[in-house]
C-alpha cells in the first residue's frame, strides 16, 4: 500500500472469539482508499467474521477496527455512515417491493428527502434493476436479489464497501454481470469483497489478502503473490526432438530447477526466482537442429499460491 | 434529524409489511368482530334493564347505576383489556424475531440508526396498528352518541387508558420479540408475561400484606380499572409510561448485548 494513499481501514490486533472458539485471531491491515481488496480463504477461515466486525454488526473481542477514522465499536454510526454493506446471501424484505425497499435503504441511510427518488433511480440503473422495480423481493430470482443487496450499499454513495462472497450461488451469467459491476466501482468506492473463487479474485482486485484460521498468511498484489510464492517462474515449450536427449539438454540450462515432460514432445520447465529462461532454452533447441513449435512462459495461478499457503499452514 | 428520519423510515417500512400481509386483516377482523359483538350486547343488556326500571319505577339505586359508563363502557373496556393479552403478541411477534431469523438484522443494523431509531420505529410501528383499531371501536360510541347522551369525559379516559394499556402491552410484546428468533416463542413469552402482569394482583386478595399490595401496584389490571371508571389518576398514568420505558429500554439493551454474544 501506498503510503502517501489515506488510508480507509485499518484493522488492529483484531480477534473475535465466539464462545470458546477463535475465529479471529490478531488480524493487522490496511486498506488504502480507492484500492479494491480481496479477502481470499477457505471456508471458516474468518472472513466473514471479520467483515461483520468492519461493517458495525459484530464487536471484536480484542483489537481495534477503523473506518475512514472512525472506531467501528466506540464511534459506530460515522462508521456505519461511511459503509456500504452487502451481507453473504443478503437478506431483504420479502414483503417489500424493489422500490419499496430502496426508499426504505435511503431514508434509512440519511439520503436527503429531496435526494431521494434520484438516488433510488440511480442505484436502480446502476444495477440492471429497472425492470423489477415493482416486484415484490419474495419474487426475485438469486441474482436480482444479489444485485438488489448491491444497490442498497451503494445508496448514498459511502466511500467504503463491503462485499461478502458477492457471486455466491449465482449462474455463470449472473456471475460475469456482477463481477462487471463491481469492476464500474473502482476508482468511486474503496471496495473490500469476500471471495473463495480465485479468479474472481485476481480479476477484480488490486491486492489480495489471504487468510486462513482466522491469521493473515499473505498480502500483496495478485501478480506478485503469483510471483513470490510461486516460487520462480515457468515455462511451457513444445520440441520435435528425440525425447531422451530433449531433456538432459533442458536441465543442463543455467538456472533450470526441474524439467517435466508432458508428452506429445511438450515440457514444462521450471526456473529459479527471478530467471528469464526463454532465449536460452531457445538457443539449445536450435543449436542442436530441433525443431521449436512453442515457448510461452506461464504464471503461476494464485491458486497454486492459496494450495501452496493454505496446505503449509496446515502441514 | 437523520435519527427522526430513519425511525420514520422504520415506521413505514413496518406499516408497509404490516398492511401488505394478512396479519393486520385478520387481527383486525377478529378483535373489531369481539369488540363489537361485546358492545353490541352491552348495549342490549342496558337497554333491557332500563325499561324494566322505567317500568317499576322509583328505585333511586337501580337508577344511579343506570348509566351508559357503568352498564356499556365498564364492561367493554374491562373485555377489550383481557382481548388486549391475546391480539398484542400477535401484533408484536414478528417485530424482532423475524429480523433475526431472515437475516435481515445484518443490514437493519448496519445502516446508520441507532437502536432507539429501530426500537421506536417498532414500537410506532406497532402502536399505529393498535391505534388504528381502537379508533374503529370509538366508531361505536360516535353512533351511540346520536341517539343517546354519552359522559365524553369519562369515555375520554377510558379510552386514555385502553391506549397506554395498549402501548404497556406492545413495549412488552416487542421485548419478547427480541430475546427469540422464533416468532412463536415471541408469543407465547409476550402472552405469558401479559398474562403474569395482569394477574400479579390476585395475590392481594389471598391476603398477601404489605408484599400483596406491591404486587397490586405493578398489575396492569389494577391500574387500567381506574380508567374504565372515568378515573385519570397521575400514578397510573406513572406506571403505564415507566412500564413502556422499562421493556423499550430492556429491548435496547438486549439489542446492544447482541453485537457482543453473536
Amino acid at each position: 500500500m501506498d503510503d502517501s494513499m489515506e488510508t480507509m481501514i485499518e484493522v488492529q490486533d483484531l480477534t473475535k472469539y465466539y464462545g470458546p472458539h477463535l475465529a479471529v485471531s490478531r488480524l493487522e491491515f490496511q486498506v488504502a482508499a480507492g484500492e479494491i481488496v480481496g479477502f481470499l480463504g477457505p471456508n471458516g477461515a474468518g472472513k466473514t467474521t471479520t467483515l461483520k466486525i468492519l461493517a458495525g454488526f459484530l464487536a471484536p473481542s480484542a483489537g481495534t477496527a477503523r473506518i475512514n477514522g472512525y472506531d467501528c465499536v466506540t464511534d459506530s454510526l460515522p462508521v456505519r455512515r461511511s459503509l456500504g454493506y452487502v451481507p453473504e446471501n443478503v437478506a431483504i424484505y420479502p414483503d417489500l417491493t424493489v422500490t419499496q425497499f430502496l426508499r426504505f435503504a435511503a431514508r434509512a441511510k440519511g439520503v436527503e428527502a429531496k435526494a431521494e427518488k434520484g438516488e433510488t433511480g440511480r442505484v436502480l440503473a446502476a444495477c440492471g434493476l429497472d425492470d423489477v422495480r415493482g416486484k415484490l423481493v419474495a419474487a426475485l430470482s438469486k441474482g436480482y436479489r444479489q444485485r438488489l443487496g448491491l444497490a442498497q450499499a451503494l445508496l448514498n454513495q459511502p466511500p467504503l464497501l463491503i462485499l461478502d462472497e458477492p457471486t455466491i450461488g449465482l449462474d455463470p451469467s449472473q456471475i460475469v454481470e456482477i463481477r462487471q459491476l463491481i469492476k464500474d466501482l473502482e476508482g468511486a468506492h474503496t471496495v473490500m469483497l469476500s471471495s473463495h473463487i480465485l479468479p474472481e479474485v485476481s480479476q477484480l482486485c488490486h491486492r489480495v489478502i489471504i487468510i486462513n484460521r482466522g491469521q493473515i498468511v499473505a498480502s500483496d498484489t495478485p501478480e506478485n503473490l503469483s510471483r513470490q510464492l510461486g516460487r520462480g517462474s515457468r515455462v511451457v515449450m513444445t520440441v520435435t526432438g528425440p525425447a531422451d536427449q530433449v531433456e538432459p539438454a533442458l536441465q543442463a540450462v543455467a538456472g533450470v530447477s526441474r524439467v517435466l515432460s508432458q508428452g506429445g514432445g511438450k515440457y514444462l520447465v521450471e526456473a529459479d526466482n527471478g530467471h528469464e529462461l526463454r532465449p536460452q532454452l531457445a538457443q539449445v533447441v536450435v543449436t542442436r537442429g530441433w525443431q521449436l513449435l512453442e515457448l510461452k512462459a506461464q504464471e503461476f495461478t494464485l491458486e497454486d499460491v492459496f494450495l501452496n499457503l493454505v496446505t503449509e499452514e496446515e502441514s | 434529524m437523520t435519527q427522526i428520519r430513519g425511525w420514520l423510515a422504520v415506521v413505514r417500512k413496518e406499516l408497509t409489511v404490516y398492511f401488505g400481509t394478512p396479519i393486520f386483516y385478520i387481527t383486525g377482523f377478529f378483535f373489531l368482530l369481539l369488540a363489537g359483538y361485546f358492545f353490541y350486547t352491552n348495549v342490549i343488556y342496558y337497554n333491557i334493564i332500563s325499561f324494566q326500571a322505567a317500568q317499576q319505577a322509583g328505585n333511586p339505586q337501580v337508577a344511579a347505576q343506570l348509566n351508559p359508563q357503568q352498564m356499556i363502557y365498564r364492561p367493554l373496556f374491562a373485555v377489550l383489556g383481557i382481548i388486549l393479552l391475546f391480539l398484542v403478541p400477535f401484533i408484536t411477534m414478528r417485530l424482532m424475531a423475524e429480523e433475526k431469523r431472515s437475516g435481515t438484522a445484518e443490514l437493519l443494523f448496519t445502516y446508520p440508526l441507532t437502536d432507539w431509531a429501530v426500537i421506536a420505529g417498532k414500537f410506532g410501528a406497532a402502536l399505529l396498528v393498535y391505534l388504528i383499531l381502537l379508533a374503529f371501536t370509538f366508531s361505536y360510541s360516535v353512533i351511540l352518541g346520536l341517539i343517546t347522551r354519552l359522559d365524553w369525559g369519562s369515555l375520554g379516559a377510558g379510552y386514555l387508558g385502553l391506549v397506554l394499556l395498549g402501548a404497556a402491552c406492545l413495549s412488552l410484546g416487542l421485548f419478547a420479540s427480541s430475546l427469540t428468533e422464533n416468532q412463536i416463542v415471541a408469543g407465547v413469552v409476550a402472552f405469558a408475561l401479559l398474562l403474569l402482569f395482569w394477574i400479579i394482583g390476585w395475590v392481594q386478595e389471598l391476603g398477601a400484606g404489605a408484599l400483596g399490595s406491591v404486587f397490586q401496584d405493578l398489575s396492569l389490571l389494577h391500574h387500567f380499572e381506574n380508567f374504565t371508571q372515568g378515573v385519570i389518576d397521575t400514578r397510573d398514568l406513572v406506571y403505564c409510561l415507566s412500564f413502556i420505558y422499562f421493556f423499550l429500554f430492556l429491548t435496547k439493551r438486549q439489542l446492544e448485548s447482541r453485537r457482543w454474544r453473536a
